[in-house]
C-alpha cells in the first residue's frame, strides 16, 4: 500500500499535464469551427428559405440547427473543462499571470453568454417565432462566434507575444495595460488566421457530409444545396487563408525566429536555406536527415525581396534551454508540412470548384471530386490541428514566451496521470458518442423523408415535400 | 476597488446558484423519478423545463471562474492547487451532464435514453456536491494562501465541506422543484404540479433542517465564518429563513409565483450571507481580498466588462426567459413536429 502510494506520489505531473491539456484542447478545437461557422451557414440557408420560399433550404436550416444544439452543448462543456484546467493543471501560471492573461477571457465570456442565449432562442424558436424575427435571433450567434474566437486567440497570442504588463523584481505582475494585453503584436494576424480557419473547417466539414451523400447516390436538390452553401463558403475562404497564412509565416520569421527555425528545421544560421519536405534532425541536432530538400525555397519565401540570399537564424543561435528540443522541432516541422500541404491541396480543390462554375456554370459532377470533397472535412480538421501544433509546440519550452516555462507553470499535484487517463477514456467515449448520435439523427430524418410521414415543417414556409426518390440531375 | 469586484463575483455565484443550481436540481429529480414508465412524465417536464435555458445558465460558472482568475489570480491558484480532486471530478461531471442531456433529447431508443439519462442525473448530483465541498473548504480556511497546496483530501473531506456539499445538492433540488411546479402549471399538467409541489415542500424542510444543523458544524469547524454569520451577516441569515418559511407557506397554499420568488430570495441571501461572513477575506483567514487583488487596471477591465454585460447580457437573458416562460420556445412534448422525437 505504502509503496503503491509512493509510486503514485513519485510521478512527475508535467508531461501528464501537458498531455491532458493537449488532449482536451485537440478535442475542443474540432467543435470550435462548428460553433463559429455553422451558425452562419445555417443563416444563409434560413435566409434563402424565407426569401425564395425554398423548402429544401428550410429543412436544411432546421436540421442544422438541431445538430448544432448537440455540438454546441458538447463544445460548451469541453470548453468549461479547459477553464478548469487552466487552474488545475497550470495554477502557477494563472497565479502569476492571471491578471493579464484573464482579460481577453473576460471579454470572451461576454460573447459566450450571447452565443448561448441566442443559440437557445434560435434553436427552440422555429415553431413559434415569426420568420424574420426568428432569423434575426440567429445573427448574434454569428457575431458572438467571431468575437469569441478573436478574444480567445488574443489570449493565446499573448502567450506568444506577452505584452501589456510590468513585473517587479520578484516576478510579480504589478501593472497591467489591458489594451496592451489584448492587442499584443501576435493578436491581429493570429486571430484572423484562426477565424478564417474556423470558417474553412466548418464549411468543409458540413459540406463533406452531403458530398458523401452524393457519392452514395443521393444526388437530389436537398443534398446539392446542403453541399453548395457550406462548400462555397469554405472555397471562398480558402484563397484568403493562403494569403493570411503566408503573411503569418513571414511575421513569425520577423518576430519569433526560434519558432521559425523549428518550422523550417534550420539547425545552423545560413542563407540559401532549402525548404525540406519532411525529414528530421540528427541526434546532435546539427543536421537535417532524410526529407526532400527544395533548394533555396525557404529563404526565398521568407523574404522574396532578397531571394536566396535571405538569412534564416538557425536553432544553434539560441540557448538550448530556450528553444524546442530536437524531438519537438521534428514535430513542429512535420505539423508545418502537413498544414501547408493539406492547405494547398484544399486550395486546389477550391480552384477546381470555381473553375467548374466559371467554365461549365455548374459544380463539378465527377465522382472523384465528390470523393475528395467528402474527405475534405476530415482533411481540414487535420490541417487545423497541425496548425495548432505548430504554434503551441513551436513556443516550447515557454508557456509565456521568455517569462515562464511550462514546467514552472504546472501543478504540483502528482495524481495528474490518473486524471489524464480518466479524461482520455471519457473523451474517446464522447467522440464516438457524438458521431453516433449525429448519425442516428441523420438516419432517422432520412427514413422519415422516405416514408414521407413526418411533418418536419416549421410554422412558416411551404409545407415541406419529402426528398424525391429518383435522383435529380446535378444542374443548378 | 477589490471590494467592487468581489461583489461582482458574488453576483455571479448567486446567479449560478439560482439558475445553474436549479438545472442541477432538475437532474436530482430526474434521478429519483423512478423507472422508465413511472418516470416518463416528470422526466419530460424536466427536459422541457431546462432544455432551452441550461447552457445560458451554465455560462455563469465560466463567468465566476474568469472573474476569479483575472481579479484574484493568487487565490484562484491556491484553490485549484488544493482542491484538485473535487474540482477535477466536477469538471468531468459537467462534461457528463451537459453532453448526456443533449444526447438524451436526440436519441430514440429507450435503452440509450436510459443510459444517457442516468449519466445526466448522476452527474447532476455529483457536481453540486463537489462545488459545495469546495465552498466548504474555502469557508473553513483549509485553502492556504500564496499558491501553496493544502491537504489534497482533508481539505474537502471534512465537516464543513460535507455540509456544503449536501446543502448544495438539497438547495438545487429545492429550487428545481419550486421552479417545476410553475413549469408544470404552464404545461397544464395538474398532476405534475402536485408531484413537484410535494417534492418542493419536502426538500424545503430537509434543506432547512440541514441549514440549522449546519450552524453547529460551522461553530466547531469554521469559526471565522460562523462569527460572520452570527454578526454582520445575521440580517441576511434571518431574511433567508423568513423567505424559506414564506415560500413554504405559499407552496402549501398553491401560490406558485410568490413561492418561486421567495425561494430564490432564500437561496440568494444564503450565498450573499456566506460572502459577507467571509469578508474581508477571500481565503479565510490567510488571504484578504485586497491582498489577492490584481492591479487596478485589470480590476477596472472586469468592472467595465460587467457593466457591458449588464447592458447587453441581462436584457438578452431577459428575452430568453421571457420567450421561454411565454412558451414561445419549444413545443410542448406531446405536439408532433421538429421538437418531438420521443
Amino acid at each position: 500500500m505504502t509503496s503503491a502510494l509512493n509510486w503514485v506520489l513519485a510521478v512527475n505531473p508535467v508531461p501528464w499535464a501537458r498531455s491532458q491539456m493537449a488532449l482536451t484542447l485537440a478535442f475542443h478545437i474540432v467543435l470550435v469551427p462548428l460553433g463559429v461557422a455553422w451558425g452562419f451557414i445555417t443563416l444563409i440557408a434560413n435566409w434563402r428559405a424565407i426569401k425564395k420560399d425554398d423548402a429544401d433550404a428550410l429543412l436544411l436550416a432546421q436540421r442544422w440547427s438541431k445538430y448544432m444544439a448537440v455540438t454546441f452543448a458538447v463544445g460548451a462543456v469541453t470548453g468549461t473543462v479547459l477553464s478548469f484546467e487552466f487552474g488545475l493543471l497550470w495554477p502557477r501560471f494563472m497565479g502569476r499571470f492571471g491578471d493579464a492573461f484573464g482579460i481577453p477571457f473576460a471579454i470572451e465570456g461576454l460573447f459566450f453568454f450571447l452565443e448561448a442565449i441566442f443559440l437557445a432562442v434560435y434553436i427552440y424558436g422555429w415553431k413559434r417565432l415569426k420568420p424574420w424575427p426568428h432569423f434575426w435571433t440567429g445573427v448574434p450567434i454569428v457575431v458572438a462566434g467571431i468575437g469569441g474566437t478573436v478574444s480567445v486567440v488574443a489570449a493565446n497570442a499573448w502567450m506568444n507575444e506577452p505584452a501589456g504588463f510590468t513585473v517587479n523584481s520578484a516576478g510579480k505582475v504589478v501593472d497591467v495595460d489591458p489594451w496592451g494585453v489584448i492587442f499584443n503584436k501576435a493578436m491581429p494576424l493570429q486571430s484572423l488566421h484562426m477565424l478564417v480557419a474556423a470558417y474553412l473547417v466548418g464549411g468543409f466539414l458540413v459540406a463533406s457530409v452531403y458530398a458523401w451523400g452524393m457519392v452514395r447516390g443521393r444526388r437530389d436538390r436537398y443534398h446539392r444545396i446542403g453541399f453548395l452553401i457550406p462548400f462555397t463558403l469554405a472555397a471562398i475562404a480558402m484563397p484568403f487563408q493562403m494569403l493570411v497564412g503566408d503573411e503569418m509565416a513571414r511575421w513569425v520569421y520577423n518576430n519569433e525566429p526560434v519558432k521559425f527555425a523549428a518550422i523550417e528545421m534550420v539547425p545552423k544560421t545560413s542563407t540559401d536555406v532549402p525548404e525540406t519536405l519532411f525529414g528530421h534532425l540528427n541526434a546532435a541536432g546539427t543536421k537535417v536527415e532524410g526529407g526532400i530538400p527544395i533548394p533555396g525555397l525557404a529563404s526565398i519565401l521568407s523574404d522574396p525581396a532578397t531571394g536566396t540570399s535571405t538569412q534564416i537564424q538557425g536553432l544553434d543561435s539560441f540557448p538550448k534551454n530556450a528553444r524546442p528540443t530536437n524531438a519537438e522541432v521534428d514535430v513542429v516541422h512535420l505539423a508545418w508540412d502537413v498544414m501547408v500541404g493539406l492547405g494547398t491541396f484544399l486550395f486546389l480543390l477550391s480552384l477546381w470548384f470555381f473553375a467548374s462554375w466559371v467554365f461549365k456554370r455548374r459544380m463539378p459532377r465527377s465522382k472523384l471530386f465528390l470523393w475528395i470533397a467528402a474527405a475534405a472535412g476530415v482533411l481540414s480538421v487535420v490541417t487545423l490541428e497541425a496548425g495548432w501544433v505548430v504554434t503551441e509546440v513551436g513556443r516550447q519550452p515557454w508557456i509565456v514566451r521568455n517569462y515562464m516555462k511550462v514546467e514552472q507553470a504546472a501543478t504540483a499535484n502528482t495524481g495528474v496521470w490518473i486524471t489524464f487517463i480518466v479524461a482520455l477514456l471519457v473523451y474517446v467515449g464522447l467522440a464516438v458518442t457524438v458521431i453516433l448520435v449525429l448519425r442516428q439523427m441523420s438516419r432517422r430524418w432520412r427514413e422519415g423523408d422516405a416514408e414521407a410521414e413526418v411533418d418536419e415543417g416549421g410554422p412558416y414556409g411551404p409545407r415541406l415535400t419529402p426528398a424525391p426518390e429518383t435522383p435529380k440531375e446535378l444542374v443548378p | 476597488m477589490s471590494d467592487v469586484v468581489a461583489l461582482i463575483l458574488m453576483v455571479g455565484i448567486t446567479a449560478y446558484a439560482l439558475f445553474g443550481g436549479a438545472d442541477f436540481g432538475a437532474g436530482f429529480w430526474d434521478l429519483t423519478a423512478g423507472g422508465t414508465a413511472r418516470g416518463r412524465t416528470p422526466r419530460s417536464v424536466i427536459t422541457h423545463s431546462i432544455g432551452p435555458v441550461w447552457e445560458a445558465n451554465h455560462v455563469w460558472l465560466i463567468f465566476c471562474l474568469v472573474v476569479l482568475w483575472t481579479a484574484f489570480s493568487e487565490a484562484f491558484a491556491s484553490i485549484m492547487l488544493t482542491l484538485f480532486v473535487p474540482l477535477s471530478i466536477a469538471a468531468l461531471g459537467i462534461v457528463f451532464r451537459g453532453s448526456s442531456f443533449a444526447f438524451r433529447k436526440e436519441v430514440t431508443r429507450t435503452s440509450s435514453q436510459r443510459n444517457f439519462g442516468a449519466a445526466f442525473a448522476t452527474s447532476s448530483v455529483i457536481v453540486p456536491f463537489c462545488m459545495g465541498a469546495v465552498a466548504g473548504a474555502i469557508a473553513s480556511g483549509r485553502v492556504p494562501a500564496g499558491g501553496k497546496a493544502g491537504d489534497p483530501w482533508s481539505s474537502w473531506i471534512n465537516p464543513t465541506s460535507i455540509l456544503g456539499g449536501v446543502l448544495a445538492v438539497t438547495v438545487c433540488a429545492y429550487l428545481a422543484a419550486v421552479y417545476m411546479v410553475w413549469d408544470s402549471k404552464r404545461l397544464g399538467d395538474p398532476d405534475m404540479v402536485e408531484y413537484f409541489r410535494r417534492r418542493a415542500v419536502v426538500s424545503a424542510v430537509v434543506t432547512g433542517v440541514i441549514a440549522v444543523a449546519g450552524i453547529f458544524v460551522l461553530h466547531d469547524d469554521a469559526i471565522y465564518v460562523f462569527h460572520g454569520l452570527t454578526s454582520r451577516a445575521l440580517p441576511l441569515v434571518i431574511l433567508s429563513a423568513l423567505c424559506g418559511i414564506g415560500s413554504m407557506v405559499l407552496l402549501l397554499r398553491s401560490s406558485q409565483t410568490g413561492a418561486r420568488l421567495l425561494a430564490m430570495g432564500a437561496v440568494a441571501t444564503v450565498v450573499l450571507g456566506w460572502g459577507v461572513a467571509q469578508y474581508p477575506y477571500i481565503l479565510p483567514t490567510s488571504m484578504k481580498l485586497s491582498a489577492a487583488a490584481a492591479p487596478d487596471a485589470t480590476l477596472w477591465s472586469v468592472v467595465i466588462v460587467f457593466v457591458i454585460a449588464a447592458f447587453v447580457i441581462l436584457p438578452s437573458l431577459g428575452l430568453l426567459y421571457y420567450l421561454d416562460q411565454r412558451d414561445l420556445l419549444a413545443a410542448p412534448a406531446v405536439e408532433p413536429g421538429i421538437d418531438d422525437h420521443t
